[in-house]
C-alpha cells in the first residue's frame, strides 16, 4: 500500500469524527501556538530593544563616576577626559560631559514637569546621532563663555512654540535661555520622552546642578570593533585617579544590549519549555485516543489482515493516522499562534506606549510543525505496534 | 473438470493436521488427524456440526492459523511453519475471504472495498479500477459502486464480499457460512453465484453446518469431532435421519 493512499485513509479516519479529533489535537494545538507566541514576544521585545539602542548609538561609551565622595578632591576633570580622547584617535572618536540638572523649567507661566534637563558638549548631538530641526546645537563658544542658550527636543517646540522654537526663551529655575536649536524628532513628540528634552552647555549645567560635578561622560569609540579596546583604555586612565574600580563604571551600549538580549533569550527558552510541556500532554492525549481507536476498530484489522495487510501495514496506518491528527494539531496551532501574535501587537501597542510587534520567527514555526508530528509518531508508535500484533482470528471475531 | 485429478498438484492439501488448544491441565484436539486434498476447480463443502473442528480447519486453509502438527501445502508450498507476514501474504494472493458476516468496512465504498486486498498487493489504481468494476459487474453491482455498505441490503453485501473475494484473483474462494445471515431466497441466490463462479473455473470451499446448503456443492468432507468421517461427491451422502432442527447454530 503506498504512503499517499495511507495518508489519504488517515485523513479520510479523522476527518469522519471531526470533535473528537480537535479535542485529540488541542493539547498540540495549546503547546505550538504557546510556543510560537512567546518565541513572537521574544523577538518582538529583541527588536524593540535594539532598535532603541541603535537610535542612541552602540559604539557609545557611558562613564559613571560616583567619585570617592563629596569631600575627596581626587577626581578626571573635563580636560582630561577630552586629552584622553585627543591622545588615543585610533579608538575614541569625540566625548562630552553630562551633566544632570534638576530643576524647574518654565515657558511663560506654564511649568514642563517632565522634561530632562541635561548639560551636554559641542559633540552630543552628533554622537547620539541626532539631526537639527532648526537653528544649531550647542558650540564650543556658548560653553566657553557660559552663554545662557539651549537646544529643545521636538515635543517643546511644537507644545510651546508651534513649531518655531529657534529665538524664543524659556525659564530654567527662574533663569533665562534663549532658545537657538530645535532638534529633530527621535521618538514619538510625546510629554516625557526623548523629545522632551531641553540641552544646556556644560559649563552652565555645571553651575546650576547642586553638586557642580560632572557626574557622567559619553566616549564615541572610533569604530564598532574597537568598543572593548577603548573601554579598557578609558578604564585604564580612571584606575590611575582612583585607584579602585569601586568609584566609576565604564559601560558600553552594546554590551548592555548583548546582556539583555541574552536575558531575554534565556526566559523565552524557559517560557517555550513550558509550553513545550503542553505538546507532550497533547502526544499523551494522542496515544490514550489512538489506543481507544485500535480497541473500536478491531474489527476493521482483522479485515484488512485477512486481506492481506500485513503487520507493516497496520502500524503504518496507524502512526500516519497518529503523525497527521499531530500534524494537523499543529498546523492549527501554527495558525493559532499567529492570530494571537497579530492580536497581541494590537493590543500592546493600544495599551501602551511601547511598539512592540509579536513578530513569529520562521524557525519556531518550522520546529514547533516538526515537534508536534514526530509527537504524533512517537505517541502512536505504541497504539500502533499494539494494532499490528493483533491476531487477525481473534481481530476478526472481535465485535 | 474430465481431468485425472492424481496427476495434479493438489492446490490444498492437509496431512495428518492436528490442532491442540491446552486449556488447563486438559489437552483439547479440536481438529484430530485430518487428511485430505482438494484440486483445482473443485467445489468443496466442509460440513460440520459446532465443535466438528470446521471452523478451525478453515481457518487453517485461509493462512488465518497455524497447525499445531502436520503440514498444509498450499499450491504445493508448506505453509505450516510461515511467520505472520509471510502467510499475509499468501492470503493477499491466493486466498478470497467470503464472511457469514460480510465484514466490509463501513467507512470505504462498495469499490474501495473491493479494492483493498489489491491495495496490498500493490496493483495500480488504474488496474484495480479495472479489475473492480469487473468482478462487481460479475456479481451484478456495477450500479452501486459509491454506495457504502449500511446502504445495501444483506444480499447485496454478501455479493460485494464475493466480488471483494474474486478482485485479487485468489485460487481458492473461501466462503465461511456465506448464507448464515441472509434469508433463504437471497441465501439461495448467493449459492447460485458461487454454482456459476465455480462452472466459471474458480476453486470454491464452503465451510457450513447446514447439509442441504453443503449438498450444493460438488463434494463434501464431512467432520466430527474433529475427524473426517465422509469424503466423497456430495450426492453419495446418505443424509443421516437426524432432526438438523434442534442442531445448535454455529456462528463461527
Amino acid at each position: 500500500m503506498k504512503l499517499t493512499e495511507t495518508f489519504q485513509l488517515a485523513l479520510k479516519n479523522i476527518l469522519s469524527s471531526k470533535v473528537r479529533a480537535l479535542l485529540t489535537m488541542l493539547g498540540i494545538i495549546i503547546g505550538v501556538g504557546a510556543v510560537i507566541i512567546i518565541v513572537g514576544l521574544g523577538n518582538g521585545l529583541k527588536n524593540y530593544m535594539t532598535e532603541s539602542f541603535e537610535s542612541m548609538g552602540t559604539n557609545l561609551l557611558t562613564v559613571n563616576l560616583m567619585g570617592r565622595g563629596n569631600s575627596s578632591s581626587r577626581t578626571v576633570s573635563i580636560d582630561d577626559m577630552y586629552q584622553l580622547v585627543y591622545d588615543n584617535p585610533e579608538y575614541l572618536a569625540a566625548v562630552s560631559p553630562t551633566v544632570s540638572v534638576s530643576g524647574t523649567v518654565k515657558v511663560g507661566t506654564e511649568t514642563l514637569s517632565s522634561t530632562t534637563v541635561s548639560g551636554v558638549g559641542e559633540d552630543y548631538d552628533d554622537m547620539n546621532r541626532n539631526g537639527i530641526a532648526s537653528g544649531r546645537f550647542i558650540q564650543f563658544i556658548d560653553i566657553d563663555k557660559y552663554k545662557k542658550v539651549c537646544v529643545v527636543g521636538s515635543y517643546i517646540s511644537n507644545e510651546y512654540f508651534s513649531g518655531n522654537a529657534v529665538g524664543e526663551t524659556l525659564k530654567i529655575n527662574g533663569t533665562k535661555y534663549t532658545i537657538v536649536g530645535v532638534l529633530d524628532e527621535v521618538a514619538s513628540s510625546e510629554e516625557g520622552d526623548s523629545d522632551d528634552v531641553i540641552y544646556l552647555p556644560y559649563s552652565v549645567a555645571q553651575k546650576i546642578s547642586y553638586t557642580g560635578r560632572v557626574s557622567s561622560y559619553t566616549f564615541e569609540v572610533a569604530s564598532d570593533d574597537v568598543v572593548s579596546d577603548a573601554k579598557t583604555l578609558i578604564e585604564d586612565k580612571l584606575y590611575s585617579v582612583y585607584g579602585s574600580e569601586n568609584y566609576y563604571r565604564v559601560t558600553s551600549m552594546s554590551e548592555i544590549l548583548d546582556t539583555m538580549t541574552s536575558m531575554v533569550n534565556i526566559v523565552v527558552l524557559v517560557l517555550s519549555a513550558i509550553a513545550a510541556i503542553s505538546l507532550v500532554v497533547g502526544g499523551i492525549g494522542i496515544m490514550n485516543i489512538m489506543l481507544v481507536s485500535v480497541s473500536e476498530r478491531t474489527k476493521e484489522i482483522g479485515i484488512r489482515k485477512s486481506l492481506g495487510a500485513k503487520q507493516r501495514n497496520i502500524l503504518t496506518q496507524f502512526v500516519i493516522e497518529a503523525a497527521t491528527t499531530s500534524a494537523m494539531g499543529g498546523l492549527l496551532g501554527i495558525a493559532f499562534g499567529f492570530i494571537v501574535s497579530e492580536v497581541a501587537t494590537r493590543v500592546i501597542a493600544s495599551m501602551t506606549e511601547y511598539d512592540i510587534t509579536v513578530a513569529p520567527s520562521i524557525d519556531s514555526v518550522l520546529l514547533a510543525f516538526g515537534i508536534s508530528a514526530s509527537i504524533g509518531v512517537l505517541f502512536g508508535y505504541l497504539p500502533a505496534k499494539k494494532a499490528a500484533k493483533l491476531n487477525p482470528i481473534d481481530a476478526l471475531r472481535y465485535e | 473438470m474430465e481431468q485425472t485429478p492424481m496427476e495434479q498438484t493438489p492446490l490444498i492439501e492437509f496431512k495428518d493436521i492436528h490442532k491442540i488448544y491446552t486449556i488447563g491441565d486438559t489437552e483439547l484436539h479440536v481438529v484430530d488427524g485430518v487428511s485430505f486434498k482438494i484440486y483445482k476447480g473443485e467445489f468443496v463443502a466442509i460440513v460440520g456440526q459446532s465443535g466438528s473442528g470446521k471452523s478451525t480447519c478453515m481457518n487453517i486453509i485461509g493462512c488465518l492459523d497455524k497447525p499445531s502438527t502436520g503440514a498444509y501445502y498450499l499450491s504445493g508450498e508448506d505453509v505450516s511453519d510461515m511467520n505472520d507476514d509471510a502467510l499475509a501474504e499468501v492470503r493477499n494472493k491466493m486466498i478470497g475471504f467470503v464472511f457469514q458476516q460480510y465484514n466490509l468496512l463501513p467507512k470505504l465504498t462498495v469499490k474501495e472495498n473491493v479494492e483493498v486486498s489489491m491495495q496490498y498487493a500493490g496493483v495500480s489504481k488504474k488496474e484495480r479500477t479495472e479489475r473492480s468494476l469487473k468482478v462487481l459487474e460479475r456479481v451484478g453491482l456495477s450500479t452501486k459502486l459509491k454506495s457504502h455498505p449500511n446502504q445495501l441490503s444483506g444480499g447485496q453485501q454478501q455479493r460485494v464480499s464475493i466480488a471483494r473475494a474474486l478482485a485479487g484473483d485468489p485460487s481458492v474462494i473461501l466462503a465461511d457460512e456465506p448464507t448464515g445471515a441472509l434469508d433463504s431466497k437471497t441465501g439461495i441466490r448467493v449459492l447460485e453465484l458461487l454454482q456459476e463462479l465455480h462452472r466459471e473455473g474458480n476453486t470454491i470451499v464452503l465451510i457450513t453446518h447446514d447439509n442441504a446448503i453443503a449438498k450444493k456443492a460438488e463434494r463434501m468432507i464431512r467432520l466430527e469431532d474433529g475427524k473426517v468421517v465422509f469424503d466423497d461427491a456430495a450426492e453419495h451422502y446418505v443424509h443421516e435421519e437426524r432432526d438438523d432442527e434442534g442442531e445448535e447454530e454455529d456462528d463461527e
